[in-house]
């Protein structure tokens, strides 16, 4: 009897943790979009942030996963065209089925986007520092915001340690991030006592090559006796010949610095650095920053990626903190549901790659240290400057009067992403 | 301290002079050349040792601004041993040592730091670079030892470190730096360095001279030469004119001066806006001869064009690395072999493309354009894989770094002068090819009449396996000489090919001169259109004047005479 008992109860045990296991399969895995380029003009900057989400989805998957499941990474491919990325997004949320997307790039790229998460509410996380002016609920924006941004950097610029510039250069390739963020900083400037006539901008299409004219000319306006600066919003490919031009046309550091926003240790990675060292980069994260959880990151990098040489960058850790930001959400929440994780990832608190604590704000936006590096001739950045504590990232910026008016706050009363009053 | 000892040392020999007795002078001089010997390095050794070291290490401050107080301090006394540890510091080489504190200056040779002494200058040891910190600089102590340097370095035996001296103090323009400069321009004896010296003190002398004279003379100095510095200079000075109450003959004099100097600047302007045409000019020569060749002469629309551009780069890339054991970085040699070895590789996938694309598709432009429009892709996305999407470095040898910079303002970049002269080689050669050897009459003959070629023997379809190979051979040798500006990623080729069927197409399709032409014309039109309307704006107006242009001679500049080009 006690046997046969024993036998029931062991046969019943099976059968149930039997069942468990092929619900478990049967409630399949927990779906991750992955939205960057991997073709075209943009996959130099994209395909990494492609494999970074691999690799924290591994990482995680190795501890045991998320809610008991496993977690899969659906990547597609959207090429560098920005009407395709729409029609991805599309596929993803409707066909795949993913909880969330970690995705895009360009600002671009994100307004193509927009639409669609908005209509189909679903959920991506934009690892890019991006111009601001924006915020929607069903966006997370891990990058900076200009305050966190443009607007420290040319505060450096202009204090003594800086070099106190007077008159800025503001050099920026053709579309909306750098006229809005240039626009912003022009109206900075001007009330910092900048007149408009120490103000040079200048854009370029994508991909320029031919710097020698526009180097010529920051020189030339840097010849009138005041300190000049610049500051380059310049994106993707046509970095590299800017920067050697500048080296072969002699312009130190020390004479008019550069200061750059869409440059980081992987755009540096195809430049000779020596002649460039002392042009400056401002950003929330550098390689160069010693601290254990950024030792650990990239560690986990180079074993991921097979190759010591390659470097970690702001994006990547932009996405770091939204992972987890997001992962700690969907334990908290208990589910994946995009309005249940959404609420949850008010307030959330993860660890930074630089020391400190990254918190997402009711903006959806991230508080964050900002940090100034130099370039030094190993193609790394030296910090030279960092703000005390984090800055929390404004999503409409107080220098533009018609956006100081705007509030994003997506929680009661507020409920809005660009309102004069709250909702309710 | 050491300056009124120097001093005193000037002069004597003089007022010696002047005494009668020979024995007696030649004794002084003998006397005095003693005691130069013995005195110089006590005198001039401002610090004693322990002074030095005290002094240095206040140079690791956390502050910025002390550590620019610090650097002041040393270099005002004129120590001879100040100018090594300044330079060390501003080329990142100075580092406290754990284990005692010291700093030292440290040189890397592989892994392992060779320390230098300060007060010394003799090597104290060396370890690895976790025994030592850096002391960190900024643009701001960058500016700060620069201009210390420059001062002491004023009086230094070597000329060029002189003149490198007097540019940095003429940038700086700080009247603090005046009185040392006269001094320095007492000693001088270089005519060109005077002349220099003189110019720099005449920018200081302009608002910090006391006397109407004095303003005079330096505006006059300063009317006679022609740089960026002398029109700020003389703008400040007119500008703040009302504020500082200068007499008004100054005055009007400065602006007679500033209005001369802009007139010479102008024409300079001129003259670097032209150079920097040709310079696109030659670029985009470069981008376009193979093409000129691939489209102009066998008519195929080959938008796998930039692609070969691409692989000529990745080639170079390649090279690099491969003798990178053998030859050390920024060698001349791995760019010399670079250019044979791209026009193989370049070429030889040419042919293959011909082979096995092409060739099935002749005098059908569209489905040949939306082929090689394909094969262009394939051939991004394969170096896509094999390479990484991220840029290669590709190392620019020492004779293609650095400029010639005048004094004008104008800097021609001595990467785009090698282009520019690349540019130039390759047409001749191309040229030479066509004209003077077996192959080229063949080729001549086959695009000129396919048929008659063939009937008297030619083997046209082996022609133009080779015709298309000579083409695409000669793009890569242009991505060898665009690795040197450009980015050396899978999108390279891209950047590239609209610009270079615009000058095919400009240039008139199937002529070389045409090609040629239509390079250096684009190239400056769209330099001298960008300082005024800017990059994005000059592009279009460019080719908006291209497409009228088209309208009313489609066959571009140079058509095409004789028998037409086969159907």
């Amino acid at each position: 009897m006690n046997k046969k008992l024993q036998a029931l109860i062991g046969a019943g045990a099976m059968a149930v943790s039997a069942m468990a296991m092929s619900a478990a399969q049967a409630a399949e895995t927990i779906k991750v979009g992955v939205l960057h380029s991997l073709s075209g003009t943009m996959a130099i900057s994209e395909t990494t942030l492609k494999d970074t989400v691999l690799m924290l989805v591994d990482d995680l998957n190795k501890n045991g996963g998320l809610l008991g499941k496993q977690v899969e990474a659906v990547v597609v491919d959207p090429a560098s065209d920005w009407p395709l990325f729409a029609e991805k997004a599309r596929e993803l949320i409707e066909q795949e089925q993913v909880a969330v997307v970690f995705g895009c790039w360009t600002s671009v790229s994100r307004k193509s986007v927009l639409p669609v998460f908005e209509e189909l509410n679903s959920m991506l996380f934009y690892p890019v520092q991006y111009e601001g002016e924006e915020s929607s609920r069903n966006v997370f924006y891990t990058g900076a915001a200009p305050n966190q941004q443009a607007i420290p950097a040319v505060d450096y610029l202009m204090s003594e340690d800086g070099g106190s510039a007077e008159r800025i250069v503001l050099l920026g390739t053709d579309y909306v991030y750098p006229r809005t963020t240039n626009k912003i900083l022009r109206s900075y400037l001007n009330g910092k006592g900048i007149s408009d006539e120490d103000i040079m901008e200048n854009y370029t299409p994508f991909g320029h090559s031919d710097w020698q004219s526009i180097v010529a000319d920051v020189k030339a306006f840097a010849s009138a006796g005041k300190k000049t600066a610049v500051v380059s919003t310049i994106n993707g490919d046509a970095n590299v010949p800017f920067y050697k031009e500048l080296a072969n046309q002699g312009i130190k550091a020390e004479d008019i610095p550069v200061v750059a926003f869409s440059v980081g240790e992987e755009e540096l990675a195809g430049i000779d650095t020596a002649p460039l060292v002392g042009h400056l980069a401002a950003w929330n994260y550098f390689q160069s920053v010693e601290s254990d959880a950024n030792t650990a990151f990239i560690e986990k990098w180079h074993a991921f990626i097979g190759d010591e040489s390659r470097v970690t960058n702001d994006p990547m850790e932009a996405t770091y903190i939204g992972f987890n930001m997001w992962k700690q959400a969907v334990e908290q929440a208990g589910t994946t549901d995009v309005d249940a994780v959404r609420q949850a990832m008010y307030g959330q608190e993860v660890a930074n790659l630089t020391g400190g604590t990254a918190v997402m704000n009711t903006n959806h936006h991230l508080s964050k240290p900002v940090l100034i590096g130099e370039v030094q001739d190993d193609g790394q950045f030296d910090i030279v400057w960092e703000t005390e504590g984090t800055v929390v990232g404004d999503a409409w910026s107080d220098f533009l009067p018609e956006s100081a008016k705007l509030t994003a706050d997506w929680t009661y009363p507020w409920v809005c992403g660009n309102c004069e009053k709250p909702m309710y | 301290m050491r300056n009124d000892m120097f001093s005193v040392l000037r002069r004597s020999p003089f007022s010696l002079a002047k005494t009668r007795d020979v024995a007696l002078r030649l004794g002084a001089v003998i006397a005095c050349l003693a005691l130069l010997v013995i005195a110089t390095p006590n005198s001039a050794q401002a610090f004693s040792d322990e002074e030095l070291r005290n002094i240095a290490e206040q140079l690791n401050d956390k502050s910025a601004t002390k550590k620019v107080a610090v650097i002041e301090e040393m270099a005002a006394d004129g120590d001879p041993r100040v100018a090594p540890i300044l330079k060390a510091m501003l080329d990142g080489d100075l580092y406290v040592r754990d284990s005692d504190e010291h700093v030292v200056i440290a040189t890397k040779k592989g892994k392992v730091f060779t320390h230098i002494d300060i007060v010394s200058g003799e090597e104290v040891g060396e370890s690895s670079s976790k025994e030592l910190s850096k002391i960190k600089i900024n643009n701001r102590l960058r500016g700060a030892l620069r201009d210390a340097l420059a001062t002491l370095n004023l009086f230094s035996p070597d000329l060029n470190i002189r003149s490198a001296a007097v540019e940095q103090i003429m940038d700086a323009r700080d009247p603090a730096m005046l009185p040392l400069l006269l001094r320095a321009i007492d000693r001088e004896e270089d005519e060109t360095l005077l002349a220099r010296m003189e110019l720099a003190q005449a920018t200081m002398a302009l608002a910090a001279g006391e006397t109407t004279e004095e303003r005079l003379s330096a505006i006059d100095v300063l009317a006679s030469e022609t740089t960026p510095q002398i029109r700020a200079v003389l703008s400040q000075f007119v500008a703040s004119a009302e504020a500082e109450g200068y007499e008004p003959e100054v005055v009007a004099a400065a602006q007679d001066a500033l209005e001369s100097v802009e007139g010479r600047l102008s024409t300079w302007q001129t003259i670097g806006d032209v150079y920097r045409g040709i310079s696109l000019g030659s670029v985009l020569l470069l981008a376009a001869v193979g093409l000129a060749i691939t489209f102009g002469v066998m008519g195929v629309i080959n938008m796998a064009h930039g692609e070969m551009i691409m692989i000529g780069a990745y080639t170079t890339f390649m090279v690099q690395q491969a003798l990178g054991s053998i030859l050390p970085s920024g060698s001349a040699w791995s760019l010399v072999i670079s250019v044979p070895a791209a026009f193989l590789v370049a070429g030889a996938v040419g042919v293959v493309i011909e082979r096995s694309v092409i060739r099935f598709l002749y005098g059908r432009p569209l489905e040949t354009l939306l082929a090689t429009w394909g094969v262009s892709l394939v051939l991004q996305q394969a170096i896509r894989t094999i390479f990484g999407a991220t840029n290669q470095q590709v190392t620019a040898p020492d004779f293609m770094s650095g400029a010639i910079e005048f004094s004008t303002g104008l800097v021609l970049t001595y990467n785009r002068l090698w282009i520019i002269l690349f540019s130039i080689i390759v047409v001749a050669g191309i040229a030479a090819v066509l004209r003077y050897t077996a192959f080229g009459l063949q080729m001549r003959a086959v695009t000129q009449n396919r048929r008659m070629a063939g009937s008297v023997g030619i083997r046209t379809g082996y022609v133009d396996a080779l015709t298309f190979g000579l083409g695409s051979g000669i793009a890569g040798i242009a991505g060898v000489a665009l690795s040197q500006i450009s980015n050396v990623s899978p999108n390279l080729g891209q950047t590239y090919i609209i610009d270079s069927f615009m000058v095919v197409v400009f240039g008139g399709v199937g002529n070389l001169w045409g090609t040629v032409l239509g390079a250096f014309s684009l190239g400056i039109v769209n330099k001298f259109l960008e300082p005024m309307a800017g990059a994005v704006l000059a592009k279009i107006f460019v080719l908006i004047a291209l497409i009228l242009f088209i309208q009313k001679r489609p066959k571009g500049l140079f058509a095409l005479k004789g028998r037409a080009v086969e159907a």
